[in-house]
């Protein structure tokens, strides 16, 4: 089946399968390798993207279902010189991440959860970021990323 | 993982999936957010030959006041319903239990329709409509009926809406005021309940439903009858499993899901009567 879907504002048209994953499609079709497959049941939030500016897991969608759609990935967060998106950098300056892995999820839904509060406390910081599992178990510094980043830590 | 193959159909209206379904027989399957169906399908514990994409059907997502009730459009969002002022103020119980549902990535996706259709009694909302009196309604080839949520259970993951019948509104009694609380017992945040428990309390009514106690979510009658004989909280919730079948798995055996039940009717009676 032929879909378009605009990822970090480029517009991708191809066929795929009806039953190929949007994580797949990022991956191996788009060739976005940041998004990564954790748990692949969608308990652990590494897949996290944004759909139409709101966080979803990757591996639980079907590319045919974002047709038409607007995706961005942890690619499109970084401007295009360079600067890091202010989530990013605040999990750069308080060593949000450790091996990394989960960390493009955390930026994605961290983003989400600011948009639709950006002034959480730090216990909704914590309910706010429950589909994300961090394996590290690095929450402490993740959170305070997270606080640090809508504006400072309470 | 990736699910067996199937072709894939993308439907603009209720009318238009429910051809969709009849024309391609039994193994079709709808798909609305699909954070039900598509686990299941990566696990190949579901091979529809067929998926009907209703996801877009978007004028059945809707919060309405209907008067004595409040009426929800089945491809409306969990987000939606957590976020809803109308359902907060009319149905606070129901806005609450959807903000219960999985995380905030999967809630950006699934659908009340979609988690009732599916019919897990380990799910939330299936137990929280029934707790309430919910009447669903279901569209078919040859027009509308209305369904109450506790004809609507017939077993796990088993309605009682034919293979061509959609889910298109779900009907939910306005609270009134009433005391209400909702009870999720689970080791981790987005973790199905190990067992849960609805309820609401207004003079001497009350509704209470158990989340993962049996094959379908369950009615605790013997609890609103205890009470509305007299009953403290305490031996009402003594009745808590009358109703019950649970099941053993990896989280629980029958006994402790029989006393957790128990305790979690004692809590939410407890709070829905402050």
């Amino acid at each position: 089946m032929e879909i378009s879907v605009t990822v970090n504002g480029v517009m991708h048209t191809g066929n795929v399968e009806p039953r190929t994953l949007l994580v797949q499609y990022i991956r191996e079709h788009v060739g976005l390798t940041g998004t990564n497959i954790g748990c692949d049941t969608s308990s652990c939030g590494a897949c996290s993207i944004h759909l139409n500016g709101e966080a979803v897991k990757s591996c639980t969608m079907l590319a045919v279902q974002a047709d038409g759609q607007n995706i961005t990935t942890i690619e499109g967060m970084a401007d295009a010189d360079g600067t890091l998106h202010p989530m990013q950098q605040a999990f750069m300056e308080n060593h949000g991440l450790q091996c990394g892995y989960c960390t493009p999820g955390m930026v994605m839904a961290a983003t989400s959860l600011l948009g639709e509060n950006p002034n959480p406390t730090e216990r909704e910081v914590r309910i706010g970021l429950e589909g994300n599992l961090c394996r590290c178990t690095g929450y402490h510094n993740i959170v305070q990323s997270v606080l640090a980043a809508a504006g400072g830590a309470k | 993982m990736i699910p067996a193959a199937f072709e894939y159909v993308r439907a603009g209206s209720a009318e238009e999936a429910i051809g969709l379904i009849g024309e391609h027989g039994e193994d079709a399957k709808f798909l609305a957010g699909g954070h039900s169906l598509l686990p299941l399908m990566k696990l190949r514990l579901a091979q529809p030959t067929v998926l009907v994409d209703i996801g877009r059907v978007t004028d059945l997502s809707y919060i309405r006041d209907g008067g004595d009730h409040i009426a929800i459009g089945a491809l409306t969002r969990h987000m939606d319903i957590e976020n809803s002022q109308l359902l907060r103020a009319d149905v606070p119980l129901l806005a609450h239990a959807a903000s219960h549902v999985g995380d905030p990535q999967v809630r950006h996706r699934g659908t009340i329709g979609g988690s009732l259709a599916h019919a897990d009694p380990a799910s939330d909302l299936p137990a929280t409509t029934l707790a309430l009196g919910a009447t669903y309604v279901a569209q078919g080839p040859n027009g509308t009926r209305q369904i109450a949520a506790g004809d609507f259970y017939q077993g796990f993951l088993t309605s009682s809406l034919e293979p061509d019948e959609m889910l298109t509104e779900i009907r939910v009694p306005k609270m009134n005021g009433a005391g209400w609380s909702f009870q999720k017992f689970n080791r981790r945040a987005q973790d199905w309940a190990i067992v849960g428990v609805a309820a609401w309390r207004r003079n001497g009514d009350s509704g209470v439903a158990l989340v993962n106690m049996g094959s379908t979510p369950v009615l605790a009658s013997s609890v609103s009858t205890a009470l509305a004989g007299g009953a403290s909280i305490e031996d009402a919730a003594q009745q808590a499993a009358a109703e019950a079948d649970p099941q053993a798995d990896l989280n629980a055996s029958i006994e402790y899901r029989t006393h957790l039940a128990k305790v979690l009717v004692k809590r939410a009676l407890t709070e829905a009567s402050n």
